[in-house]
């Protein structure tokens, strides 16, 4: 592993994103929205539901950890389209690096990507709606730790596709997040899907961070199991799509890919 | 001369279709050896092959006496390549994408190389500027200077000089003449501009069909054919069906 080369990597999307206002205004805009719309929505909710009576926060927490998740892992995908669209695919993969050192700058670069657009989220929920994420304590590293590693996961697994099937694949990059919603119980506890969705929830590491969030903030109690489990399946699907990416990459090699990317 | 390029029987097939048939060639330093044929003759993909981006059915690529497939990240740190097909980042200023080039190649100093490449190729005035905004003819010499940031023993161009005009294709094809005398490098020249050929290649290779049909000097070439120059042999070569398939 090269510092330097993993620097170098860094370095050619630091430039793209401090060049353009309109990518700066992008990481910001629709995190603020987000959080604006959530935090209207978390308002009437506290106030006619008596489960969310005690919690005012619940909603608008987990929007906020939904959207870093969002963010990490479309953050992730774009920087790898970014390469493609701008056809500098060819010259990245005939460049010495090697695949974990490409994997390593984009994972570090998504991780600025997200705060970027994190940080003012969360600076604006307390003015506005006098709620603080804060309040989830020390286990909210672990959760948004959790959340980040699932992320670049599923930002992994769509370049996977990307690098085997070419920018057609595009299209799956921005739906992913939106398939698996409905299986991660963001907003509602997991007992609220029919018996069969929740054995797929089960399996991903979502469920468990969402629980774990409303259990701290409604029931003033951590679970450290909850925790335990989100990190046990994120080691799973981390290493699968780890696998699956050198799988493609040399799927793409036979294939052809890697030359016509570009084109 | 010391080969720097060695191809050994190489076959890639896609499928059932057989994109390269076993070809065979070298490249010694300090040589420009042009690689000719008509569009899906399997030129592209004989570059993909050497560059590592298509892994080849059967057969072994040297490089340096370094074989490619054990030897990936060494022998690229020793190659670049430029086409007209891809491009450096447009939003980047050409300074911010040498220099992330010189981070990527390991480029010791920097600066200077940067300085260097810049005086050779005439780009100094283009630094600051927008990658995207810039004409074909500087887009090329900025292309060619990533291409050269990593001192590189082994160039492989692809349509190096297509789209510009004269007097830069000009200035290009000199300073290539030039840069591989002063630095002993192997030049692969992939090109249908025929005067181009004719000029810069000690040697070429008529592709067909994934086959090498002829090789040798344009000269000789020129002679043997009963031809007034490298593209009337170009164009006997390539439609002539029955002669070599």
């Amino acid at each position: 592993m090269s510092l330097t080369r993993i620097y170098g990597l860094f370095l050619r999307h630091f430039y793209l994103i401090t060049r353009s206002f309109p990518r700066i205004l992008d990481l910001v805009y629709w995190p603020s929205i987000q959080i604006t719309l959530w935090g209207f929505i978390s308002n009437f909710f506290a106030s006619h539901t008596t489960y969310y009576n005690n919690a005012v926060g619940v909603i608008l927490t987990c929007a906020i950890l939904y959207d870093f998740l969002f963010r990490t892992s479309i953050g992730f995908n774009m920087l790898f389209l970014e390469e493609i669209w701008s056809r500098n695919f060819t010259n990245l993969f005939i460049a010495p690096m090697r695949i974990g050192e490409i994997l390593t700058s984009l994972v570090i670069t998504a991780l600025i990507r997200s705060l970027i657009g994190l940080v003012p989220a969360i600076l604006l929920t307390s003015p506005l709606f006098g709620i603080s994420i804060l309040d989830l304590g020390i286990f909210l590293f672990f959760l948004f730790l959790s959340l980040y590693i699932f992320g670049i996961t599923l930002g992994i697994l769509v370049s996977s596709g990307l690098l085997r099937f070419g920018p057609s694949f595009e299209n799956i990059a921005w739906s992913t997040m939106f398939l698996l919603a409905p299986f991660g119980c963001i907003y509602y506890p997991i007992e609220t899907l029919p018996e069969i969705f929740q054995k797929i929830a089960y399996v991903l590491p979502l469920v468990y961070i969402f629980e774990e969030a409303r259990n701290i903030l409604i029931n003033q109690t951590v679970n450290i199991e909850n925790v335990y489990y989100a990190f046990m399946w994120n080691a799973f699907y981390f290493s699968l799509s780890i696998a699956l990416f050198y799988y493609s990459f040399n799927a793409a090699k036979n294939k052809g890919t890697l030359i016509n990317m570009g084109e | 001369m010391k080969n720097l390029i060695e191809v050994k029987n190489i076959k890639k097939n896609y499928g059932k279709k057989e994109a390269v048939k076993g070809i065979s060639f070298n490249v010694e330093e300090d040589e420009i050896l042009g690689l000719l044929g008509p569009n899906g003759s399997g030129k592209t993909t004989t570059i993909g092959m050497l560059l590592g981006l298509l892994k080849p059915t059967s057969g072994q690529i040297y490089i340096n006496n370094l074989k490619l497939e054990e030897n990936r990240i060494e022998i690229l740190e020793m190659i670049n390549f430029i086409s007209p097909y891809i491009e450096l980042p447009k939003k980047l200023t050409v300074k911010q994408n040498l220099y992330v080039y010189s981070k990527l190649y390991k480029v010791q100093n920097i600066k200077e190389r940067i300085e260097y490449l810049s005086e050779k190729l005439r780009i100094g005035e283009l630094l600051n500027s927008i990658t995207g905004e810039l004409s074909s003819g500087q887009k090329n010499r900025v292309s060619l200077a990533k291409a050269l940031v990593n001192e590189p023993k082994v160039l492989l161009l692809d349509e190096p000089t297509a789209s510009l005009d004269p007097e830069v294709g000009d200035f290009v094809r000199t300073f290539l003449e030039e840069y591989k005398k002063e630095k002993k490098i192997s030049i692969l020249l992939a090109s249908h501009n025929m005067n181009e050929v004719t000029r810069l290649c000690k040697s070429v290779l008529m592709m067909k069909n994934g086959e090498i049909i002829d090789k040798g000097k344009p000269e000789d070439l020129i002679t043997k054919h009963g031809r007034a120059n490298l593209e009337e042999v170009f164009l006997k070569l390539s439609r002539s069906k029955s002669e070599f398939n």
